[in-house]
């Protein structure tokens, strides 16, 4: 048998049902892997204890005839999810030694499925980046290489914890959240498979909210099949959550499991050709769409007017919900409290002190955007656009049955590139936002490699509530795509 | 669209978030980038347009007004920066205080 961290989340629930291997040793193995890889800086927290723990339960849950959807499988959990009696950070000073005393709804349900926590995952702080750069704790080194060039690079973000982990095979699945590309864009980065799902789908109850009309739960993982099956165990209608879609669970599993796309209409959006994206990513997009081709689909032209506004619109629409979401981090009732000489000047020292430099700068493009006279002509004007890019979609999706785009515009890229301004920052999510301020599912799958070695993702957009048609898709773009390579010395 | 050192220093104090007044400049500049990059949107006509607030067209849901939980005072106050503070320390379900620091001058 191979060893057990190349296995994926099928093969191992496969070995531990044939008893060719238990939970405990399949959490040992992984466990070794977070110790070998610990420079990658992929954890915040790592919690081999409890892992050995819930793998000892779960292998009694298997001795009993009881075993789960996940039963005995080892996940990593991006640290935005609050776990009962683990600290839960955010990847800022803010909350550092937050040890929460509840369970988020996305975890109890995969703890339900039998999966078995090794640890939480770093981020950019607040979830508020694309390049993991931004966390209190340090940055996440992406486990792949240029080809002949030492320098290390982004896992992209702000889940780049949680895919550098699966990629680096320390774990064969984990969490992340999506706002505005934070699951896609990652797992682009790392060569792995990202699901973002339609928003409503998982509950949002005990995930630190950041911006809580777009974030949304969703799983990583190294097929498209073991993203259905993490889904599957994580979706569900919440009642701790009121937009939590009260709508049954259809079998994501047989979707992924079913690559028959034979006459489904693929639609390219004609405004997705833009300036600043990678020729080779030009030309790999042009290569998925006639993979899909050969596997029976057809490939549909369609128009989306307002995709080039959605970043701007984003870059509103985000940082208002931002300003609000944090005005609860005070030092008052929770988190790190900096003294001052009046109320006022605690408020200030506290979160000043306590947020790093793009969080805060986030909550004051929201605190402006919001303020007095401005509403109207930001806030408002950026909902309506926000109204004009769902109707975009909805008309796109009269023409055909899932979308086909690029993930990100580049490979990943070293540490402190594209750090000069902002805006060129921002830049990296105009792929994923459009799909996420529609709030349709995406899924990022790997494609292939550019010149240097690096893996380019390509991204699939499915109606809402339909992550099974963009399953079938995706299971049909990876068969065909046949992505094996994994990172050098990984 | 530019933003001088006032009016960051003026939304600063909006968010209470103390602002070194030598970053002041710096974070000028790249506030007023970023709202240059955001003025494209005023090209896109959203007269009639209605705004998007929620993508979920789900109707809030209402609830039974009934107590779902309960018997976990001891969670509920573990997290306070002043302590937790009990009635009866012997009952700690009989209910206690989140303490946090003085707030009223």
């Amino acid at each position: 048998m191979a060893s057990l961290t190349d296995l994926t989340i099928t093969q191992l629930g496969a070995a531990l049902a044939k008893k060719e291997t238990s939970a405990v040793e399949v959490a040992d193995a992984h466990l070794a892997k977070l110790d070998e890889h610990r420079a990658l800086n992929a954890f915040i927290t790592e919690t081999p204890e409890k892992a050995r723990a819930m793998a000892a339960a779960s292998d009694a849950r298997r001795a009993k005839g009881e075993a789960g959807l996940l039963e005995g499988i080892p996940l990593a959990i991006k640290d935005l999810f609050c776990t009962e009696g683990v600290q839960t950070t955010a990847a800022s000073h803010i909350l550092e030694g937050f040890v929460p005393q509840y369970e988020s709804t996305v975890t109890t349900n995969l703890w339900k499925s039998g999966a078995v926590m090794v640890g939480k995952t770093n981020l950019d702080e607040f979830a508020m980046g694309s390049s993991n750069m931004t966390s209190h704790f340090g940055g996440v080194e992406n486990p792949w290489k240029r080809r002949g060039d030492n320098r290390k690079l982004v896992p992209g973000g702000s889940s780049g914890g949680s895919a550098a982990a699966v990629a680096a095979y320390m774990v064969p699945g984990s969490t992340g959240t999506d706002t505005g590309g934070s699951i896609r864009q990652p797992a682009s980065f790392c060569g792995i498979v990202g699901l973002k799902p339609t928003y409503g789908r998982c509950s949002r109850w005990g995930v630190v909210a950041f911006a809580s009309s777009l974030d949304q739960p969703g799983p990583f993982a190294r097929t498209v099949e073991d993203t259905a099956l993490l889904l599957q165990a994580m979706a569900g209608h919440d009642p701790k959550d009121s937009t939590s879609a009260p709508l049954a669970l259809p079998d994501f599993v047989a979707a992924a499991r079913n690559p028959d796309i034979k006459g489904l209409r693929v639609g390219i959006p004609r405004e997705y050709r833009v300036d600043g994206t990678s020729p080779e990513i030009e030309a790999l997009w042009t290569r998925g769409m006639e993979m899909l081709k050969a596997a029976g689909a057809v490939s549909v032209e369609v128009s989306l007017p307002h995709t080039k506004y959605a970043l701007p619109a984003y870059y509103i629409v985000a940082p208002a919900e931002c300003s609000s979401n944090l005005a609860r981090y005070d030092g008052v009732r929770f988190g790190l409290r900096v003294p001052g000489k009046d109320l006022a000047e605690m408020y200030q020292n506290t979160r000043g002190a306590g947020f790093g430099k793009e969080v805060r700068r986030r909550i004051m493009i929201g605190t402006y955007v919001l303020s007095a006279g401005y509403y109207d002509a930001y806030y408002k004007k950026a909902q309506q656009i926000r109204s004009l890019i769902a109707r975009d979609f909805n008309q796109a999706f009269e023409k055909c049955d899932v979308l086909l785009t690029p993930t990100a515009p580049t490979a990943a890229f070293a540490a402190g590139e594209k750090m000069d301004d902002p805006v060129t920052m921002y830049l990296n999510d105009m792929f994923t936002i459009p799909a996420s301020m529609a709030g349709l599912p995406g899924i990022s799958v790997p494609a292939g490699l550019d010149k240097d070695g690096l893996p380019l993702g390509l991204q699939l957009i499915g109606r809402a509530f339909d992550e099974e048609t963009m399953l079938r898709a995706a299971a049909a773009l990876e068969k065909a795509a046949a992505f094996a390579s994994r990172p050098a010395g990984y | 669209m530019s933003l001088d050192k006032d009016t960051v220093a003026r939304i600063a104090r909006l968010a209470r978030l103390k602002v070194p007044e030598d970053e002041l400049g710096t974070l000028a500049g790249e506030l007023s980038g970023i709202f240059a990059w955001i003025e494209q949107l005023n090209e896109v006509d959203t007269r009639n347009v209605e705004p998007l607030s929620s993508v979920s067209d789900v109707t809030l849901p209402l609830r039974a007004d009934k107590v779902t939980d309960g018997g976990i005072a001891a969670k509920v106050l573990a997290n306070a920066p002043g302590g937790a503070v009990y009635i009866d320390p012997s009952d700690k379900n009989a209910g206690g205080f989140f303490t946090v620091p003085k707030v009223v001058e």
